[in-house]
């Protein structure tokens, strides 16, 4: 499997690569995507490099969702949707029938656009994941618990009220909540699906910052409609357009000199 | 160019006022009072009822009308005991049956078959059902364990107003769930919960207080039905006895049988039953009201 990886890197996949030198953690090949018959998703093949933020940049409808939800076969929740072609996680192809979806997403976390509290205590909120795959004694799971909150940036707001909802929290805090919830199931890979852009300036700022830092221990897929943030806070960035990947590469390179006509008309605002 | 003289603005002819015909504001004000008034027929007559039930059902009450059974033909005083201890076992015998199937298959019209065949079919047969004549369901019950069993009994009556009230829970359940953003069940899913608990710890946590509230109006309903259970629990002048086999005595029964007979005790004795049960109905329907804007609140 690892060795289909590596021999089939696409092109633009070498260039972005040679950059930095991480590994690449997920592989994309020939990926098509279906909502009934309209095919959302065309031929898209690129990597993802191991503790690296990517962002998606690229016009609504240009498939930047719909990608991302097909890391964590999110997108099966809804039977009219399917994904054909590879994505390779560490070699493994998440796309296969034979990987348990459950464990997948595990291993493969996601924060939504809408902040989403699940109903209860934010104490709960956090253990909730943990409590699927690990069965810790108490003293433990107050650890994790604490730990999640700590690298989230939400600790020294929530610590005297971890019993209280989590649906008291406001916007800012409740996404942090749920960043929180992700990275304490220790995940590999984090998806961030437009993740501030219910968020006000500064909650959005602390989200960056918290990001940035999260970094040094996972593997960020981030998409935004903001150029800004890419540019801020990305290694990587793909532009994207009708269901397919135009351009791939290192962040500054895109934003500074981009190869593609059309990648240079959506980053400096002539269309999108 | 670029500056626009000011004052231009002051000369400019503006438009004509009053071009609104007279007769829109008439048709508006009729309207208003047309409803206005329907609606005060609407609530007067709401108001009568509760407030003859008031007048004529305070008369009746005393300490006896809880204490003492049903008095028989000619004798004096009694009280109605046996039957409102009768109803409450009836109407929660019903709730205890109903509410596990209903819930359940508004958890599964609300989380599994959202678009199916299947689910299309139960929707439609629920909503039958939720409209059903009671008497209908009296008789259905009557011929599937009276006659076969030989006699009337309470776990008739407790099927049948169970059979009434199970459309009622399914149909506030999936509504309840229904309003359940997706995208909370999308985030369960994300963290690798398998459905079952997405369902279970997030779904009917986030709906709770609605589906309790469907539950406690499901009781309020099947509390006052009559037509089941005349031909199913029927009615028993002694006290209540462990055995559910015997006909059971119950509050609207004893109603419509009191309150056509020819003894002045026992048309009291109706009109109090009427008053406590129209009452405790209130009583649970303010308990669901309550309930939901706690909820809202929260």
């Amino acid at each position: 499997m690892s060795t289909i990886a590596v021999s089939a890197s696409s092109a633009i996949g070498h260039t972005a690569a040679a950059d930095t030198g991480a590994p690449v953690r997920i592989a994309v090949r020939d990926l098509n995507f279906y909502y009934g018959d309209f095919r959302s998703l065309k031929n898209i093949s690129m990597d993802f490099y191991d503790r690296q933020v990517t962002a998606l940049i690229g016009p609504s409808g240009c498939g930047k969702s719909t990608l991302l939800r097909t890391f964590n076969r999110i997108y099966s929740l809804y039977p009219e949707q399917r994904a054909e072609g590879q994505i390779l996680l560490d070699g493994h192809n998440v796309l296969s029938h034979d990987l348990d979806v459950n464990e997948l997403r595990a291993r493969v976390g996601m924060v939504f656009q809408k902040p989403t509290p699940f109903p209860m205590s934010i104490y709960d909120n956090i253990a909730f994941g943990i409590r699927l795959y690990e069965r810790l004694p108490k003293s433990e799971l107050d650890g994790r618990v604490e730990e999640a909150l700590r690298k989230a940036a939400l600790w020294d707001e929530v610590k005297d009220k971890l019993r209280q909802s989590g649906m008291g929290l406001s916007g800012g805090q409740q996404q942090r909540l749920c960043i929180a919830r992700t990275i304490a199931q220790r995940p590999e890979v984090i998806l961030l699906d437009e993740p501030t852009s219910a968020l006000d300036p500064i909650s959005t700022g602390k989200i960056e910052d918290l990001i940035e830092q999260l970094r040094s221990e996972f593997t960020i897929v981030i998409v935004t409609h903001n150029m800004q943030q890419a540019a801020r806070i990305s290694q990587f960035t793909a532009f994207m357009y009708l269901g397919e990947l135009v351009e791939f590469g290192p962040t500054t390179r895109m934003f500074m000199n981009p190869s593609k006509k059309q990648t240079q008309d959506y980053i400096t605002g002539r269309f999108g | 160019m670029d500056t626009v003289p000011s004052d231009n603005a002051v000369t400019a002819p503006s438009l004509p006022w009053r071009r609104v015909r007279r007769s829109r504001y008439v048709a508006d004000r009729v309207l208003k009072i047309v409803c206005t008034l329907f609606t005060i027929l609407g609530a007067s007559v709401l108001g009568w009822i509760l407030l003859m039930l008031l007048v004529e059902g305070v008369g009746g009450l005393s300490l006896a009308v809880f204490t003492e059974t049903t008095p028989g033909p000619g004798t004096e005083g009694g009280g109605i005991a046996n039957a409102i201890v009768g109803s409450l076992i009836l109407t929660l015998l019903g709730i205890v049956v109903a509410t596990p199937i209903g819930v359940l298959a508004g958890t599964y019209l609300a989380e599994y078959g959202r678009t199916s065949k299947l689910a299309t079919a139960i929707r439609f047969v629920n909503d039958i059902l939720l409209a059903a004549p009671s008497i209908l369901i009296g008789l259905f019950v009557y011929l599937l364990m009276v006659e076969p069993m030989g006699a009337y009994s309470g776990w008739a009556g407790g099927v049948a107003l169970a059979i009434i009230a199970v459309p009622v829970i399914v149909r506030s359940t999936e509504d309840m769930l229904r309003l359940v953003p997706g995208s909370l069940r999308e985030a369960g899913a994300a963290l690798g919960a398998p459905m079952a608990t997405v369902i279970v710890k997030i779904s009917w946590k986030a709906a709770r207080a609605g589906m309790v509230t469907g539950v406690i109006l499901a009781t309020a309903r099947i509390a006052g039905e009559t037509a089941p259970l005349l031909f199913t629990a029927l009615n028993n002048s002694f006290w209540f006895s462990p055995n559910l086999m015997g006909g059971v005595s119950n509050l609207p029964v004893t109603i419509y049988q009191f309150a056509l007979a020819p003894y002045q005790n026992w048309r009291e004795l109706a009109w109090a039953g009427a008053l406590i049960i129209t009452l405790s109905i209130l009583a649970l329907s303010v308990a669901a009201r309550l309930l939901l804007r706690k909820d809202k609140a929260r």
